[in-house]
């Protein structure tokens, strides 16, 4: 007697293996509030180094920010698939018949919405203390919006590729930081275009580019890289 | 009619290619340290002294040859790693991390001697010119590729994972590249280029020498160091034991 299993639609598998990586991410409190924690401090480090002055911070504001939040972002690539490799669950979604591009889409979603997204709501603030106005901070959250989920993506080519390699922090900075840097020119730059009353049409569709450029191919080259580390 | 066929895959057997690259490297570093000689000679001693940058403009001689090595080595490396990727051979990685080392020396040496020229034409030893910006993350990405390299104990596994690394590089370097630009003429950056002076004859004689001389010490260090690496990973085979021997 065989038992047929029905297919499973794989919208519905994305949505599950998003909803797990959430609610595996909400248990660890501390894995979503250090990476926050840390993208404030970096940011107040900077007006200690460089001095008081309310011009040059306004003038350094969107690149300082961004660099912060890259780094920051950063922070939490390593554990993207590290817990599940260790306790064995990679190989099982490897082997199931979902694409493991699929699931590997839906972890650098959760990702972004779990390191992400608290980014893009905190910078604000933070530009409040750099004395941004309101239109300059829209601009540098909708461009952080935009630019966060492509740091996910490309970010998860590097986290497959560390995997259980020595060294995996500082190696995967190495590897993923140039990557990193057009979107940091974008970004930045979307904000100081405005401030200099030029568009940001331009920036922003680089940006949205980049964006789709990488939704299509960082979790083809992840899934690759993912099946080698787990060989 | 009598055809011959030549096996081409024949040479894809890391045991073959090994006596092929050993029959190979002396021819092309002998030419390589003839053209250097020629070419060192023509850009000392022949060709004249540039009437806008003086002497100092002879470093280019170096200069060009390896930032545009420094280039081509990504993409040749990235090549050797899709092919390996896709058809699995053992000698396509080897070939890409014999590469490497020599990638990253002309990206170094392409930063310094851009640096020496800089300070008496420009003024500064560093400018954030859009072609060194990207010259410089080319050098990250090259570091980024060997550090990959020695981390991974497996070689095998470590090929794989720096042949993935090198397509995401040589995916990202037009994109590097053109954001930089992009960056670099909104910020209003020193613009210096050398297209108003038009080069006399000898100099870019002198210059194409050079940049042949590069190559054939690339091809003859790159094989060089693809026979070290064979020997490495056969070690245990019975071949390796009679080549040594």
């Amino acid at each position: 007697m065989s038992v047929v299993v029905k297919p499973v639609g794989l919208g519905r598998v994305l949505l599950a293996v998003l909803r797990r990586e959430i609610s595996l991410g909400m248990r660890q409190k501390g894995e979503v509030l250090t990476p926050l924690v840390f993208f404030v401090v970096i940011a107040s480090l900077f007006p200690l180094g460089v001095g008081p002055e309310t011009a040059l911070l306004l003038r350094m504001a969107p690149g300082v920010l961004w660099v912060s939040a890259l780094l920051a972002a950063m922070l939490s690539l390593q554990r993207m698939f590290a817990t599940d490799y260790a306790d064995g669950s990679l190989e099982q979604m490897a082997l199931s018949t979902t694409p493991l591009a699929l699931l590997v889409l839906a972890k650098a979603m959760a990702h972004f919405l779990l390191a992400g997204l608290p980014l893009v709501l905190m910078a604000p603030v933070l530009g409040l203390q750099f004395g941004l106005d309101s239109r300059a901070l829209g601009i540098l959250m909708l461009s952080l919006l935009l630019g966060t989920p492509t740091l996910s993506l490309i970010g998860s080519i590097g986290a497959a590729l560390t995997l259980g390699v020595r060294g995996a922090g500082v190696l995967l900075s190495l590897l993923i930081l140039p990557l990193y840097i057009p979107v940091l020119i974008f970004g930045a730059g979307a904000v100081e275009a405005d401030a200099a009353g030029l568009g940001i049409g331009g920036h922003l569709s680089l940006m949205v580019a980049l964006l789709v450029l990488s939704l299509f191919f960082s979790p083809l080259a992840t899934a690759a890289a993912l099946r080698i580390s787990l060989e | 009619m009598k055809t011959r066929v030549i096996h081409w895959f024949k040479f894809s057997s890391p045991q073959n290619f090994y006596y092929l690259a050993g029959k190979m490297w002396p021819w092309f570093a002998a030419l390589a340290a003839l053209l250097t000689l020629v070419g060192l000679w023509i850009s000392f001693f022949v060709a004249p002294v540039d009437a806008q940058q003086g002497q100092g403009y002879r470093i280019i001689f170096v200069h060009v040859p390896a930032s545009q090595m420094s280039m081509f080595i990504y993409l040749v490396m990235a090549g050797w790693a899709g092919f390996g990727l896709a058809f699995n051979t053992r000698l396509s990685g080897m070939m890409a991390s014999a590469l490497a080392p020599t990638g990253a020396l002309f990206a170094f040496l392409s930063l310094v001697t851009g640096a020496l020229w800089g300070k008496p034409m420009w003024g500064a030893w560093w400018v954030w010119d859009a072609r060194l910006t990207s010259e410089l993350i080319l050098l990250f990405l090259y570091l980024g590729f060997l550090a990959l390299q020695a981390s991974i104990d497996d070689p095998r596994r470590a090929d794989k994972a720096c042949a993935i690394l090198a397509l995401v590089g040589a995916v990202n370097v037009p994109i590097i590249y053109f954001s930089v630009k992009w960056w670099n003429t909104l910020h209003q950056g020193a613009s210096v280029s050398l297209k108003g002076s038009s080069m006399a004859s000898t100099m870019l004689t002198g210059m194409l020498i050079m940049v042949v001389a590069f190559w054939m010490y690339t091809i003859a260090i790159a094989l060089v160091r693809v026979r070290s690496i064979i020997l490495d990973r056969e070690r245990h085979t019975e071949w390796v034991k009679h080549a040594v021997a």
